[in-house]
């Protein structure tokens, strides 16, 4: 079976503005803002965008901030720590539900 | 403790520093590499979607030309203390090659008579490891010349190179060292185990003479190559970056930080090539070309020679042995000013971003396209 991933997908993303040119300037024109030094280095936004990428689990995305991450002075110390940044978000976020799941519990119990 | 980082053929006094080489040369080895017309031919082989000429002249900038040349950069020869796993020079203990005596004096004679150029920019390998290299540095200096050296650090812990850092001092040499990044793991995976630390002391060691300080005029430039398939971050950020980070770890200071691509050439031509990086490395420098990084470009300022005499417009096509047909001695009565510079499809990787020269970025004050 072919994988549901392709590697070579990542290069095509400009064909999203096929069918909606309109929409893909503005994307393309905010990204690109987004990601422009501002209050945050563009190191910064890399290390953001690569533990976000992460936590939504999109391959393209971590394949283009990993490379992207280094391009803008990151290490692969730093990266590794962005990537636990947002495992312990999506970690934490699982446990503090426990909560909601405790105060069930106890109102339930006796 | 053993000398682990020369050949026995060496007279450097290596018996307190340590290093690990990764590998020998590539002409040690017997690497196909380690002709350049196989490097030439490898690169014309690539399936890439335009040639550097045509990139040149889509962006209206082609044919690419000489300016007036500043800069003299004399590559003293191949011989040097480490083997770095990415030199375009494929320089390694085991290298011989100096610059010969005649070649020396013709360069000498060369500054004397041209009022244009301004700066020599002492390379090799370890420019240090030739025979005259003080000599060198003497006479250029007398010649009211800015003298850069090319130091990879380490040398100036070698026993019998450790004046040097005095010496550059009271000559009022530029030095410009290399450092790939301000932490060990991938300062040593580039350049050999115990290069990082060793690279620390030395750095410390021209801080203390006044180098990299306000107000000395004693200049210490650093150099960063990517440790990798991978293009250089931009200049201005990582050099505030690697500043906060050199003096918050290691108490260091330094003047300018330059990023410098590295070039599908020699061992970073080896090293693309064992780790199926190639293909994709080219693709990215051709995707970053930028027209904005021509004008800067080191090749048509310098006037590169080879230990052996020969005149190449950067020190890659000297690498690439793509020579200029002017000889040395012809450089003290003509100008090269408005020659074609001779390129080939390694040109993409000072072309690629906010470009690159042994000046760092030709695109200055902005971020990599």
């Amino acid at each position: 079976m072919d994988p549901y991933y392709k590697t070579d997908d990542l290069g095509r993303f400009a064909d999203m503005g096929k069918d909606a040119p309109h929409l893909w300037e503005k994307f393309q024109a905010w990204y690109q803002a987004v990601f422009t030094e501002g209050a945050l280095t563009e190191r910064e936004k890399a290390l953001i965008a690569l533990a976000v990428s992460h936590a939504v689990q999109c391959p393209y995305c971590i394949d283009a901030y990993s490379q992207g991450c280094l391009e803008k002075g990151a290490d692969l110390e730093q990266m590794t720590e962005a990537v636990h940044v947002a495992a312990a978000i999506r970690g934490g976020a699982s446990l503090v539900h426990g909560v909601q799941m405790r105060n069930h519990v106890h109102k339930l119990g006796m | 403790m053993g000398c682990r980082c020369a050949t026995t053929s060496t007279n450097w006094g290596c018996s307190s520093l340590a290093l690990t080489q990764l590998a020998s040369s590539l002409r040690k080895r017997g690497h196909p590499l380690a002709a350049a017309a196989d490097q030439r031919g490898l690169l014309r082989s690539l399936p890439l979607s335009r040639t550097f000429k045509t990139a040149l002249n889509d962006a209206g900038v082609g044919p690419l030309r000489r300016s007036c040349a500043t800069i003299l950069q004399m590559n003293l020869g191949k011989r040097c203390n480490q083997t770095c796993r990415h030199c375009h020079v494929d320089a390694g203990p085991d290298r011989q090659e100096v610059m010969q005596d005649r070649v020396l004096e013709t360069c000498l004679s060369l500054l004397q008579s041209s009022g244009d150029i301004a700066t020599v920019d002492l390379t090799g390998g370890a420019p240090e490891l030739h025979p005259r290299f003080r000599e060198i540095v003497r006479r250029a200096r007398d010649l009211n010349r800015r003298v850069i050296d090319r130091c990879n650090l380490t040398i100036t812990l070698l026993p019998n190179y450790a004046d040097l850092p005095e010496f550059f001092a009271a000559h009022q040499v530029e030095v410009v060292a290399s450092l790939p990044w301000y932490a060990p793991k991938q300062t040593d995976a580039q350049r050999g185990g115990g290069v990082f630390e060793a690279s620390v002391a030395a750095l410390q060691n021209f801080n203390r003479l006044g180098y990299g300080q306000a107000g000395t005029g004693l200049v210490l430039n650093l150099v960063t190559n990517p440790a990798g398939a991978f293009l250089p971050a931009g200049q201005k950020a990582l050099e505030r970056e690697w500043k906060l980070q050199l003096e918050r770890r290691y108490g260091i200071t330094f003047n300018a930080l330059y990023t410098i691509t590295n070039m599908p050439v020699s061992r970073f031509l080896e090293f693309l090539v064992d780790s199926g990086n190639l293909g994709n490395y080219m693709d990215r420098l051709l995707a970053a070309f930028n027209p904005a990084s021509i004008e800067g470009l080191m090749c048509r300022s310098t006037l590169s020679i080879g230990w052996d005499g020969q005149v190449y417009d950067c020190d890659f096509n000297q690498m690439l042995e793509m020579p200029r047909s002017e000889s040395l001695p012809m450089l003290i009565d003509q100008s090269l000013e408005n020659r074609e510079v001779l390129v080939g499809e390694h040109c993409f990787g000072c072309t690629a971003g906010s470009g690159s020269s042994c000046g760092g970025a030709t695109v200055k004050g902005e971020h990599a396209a």
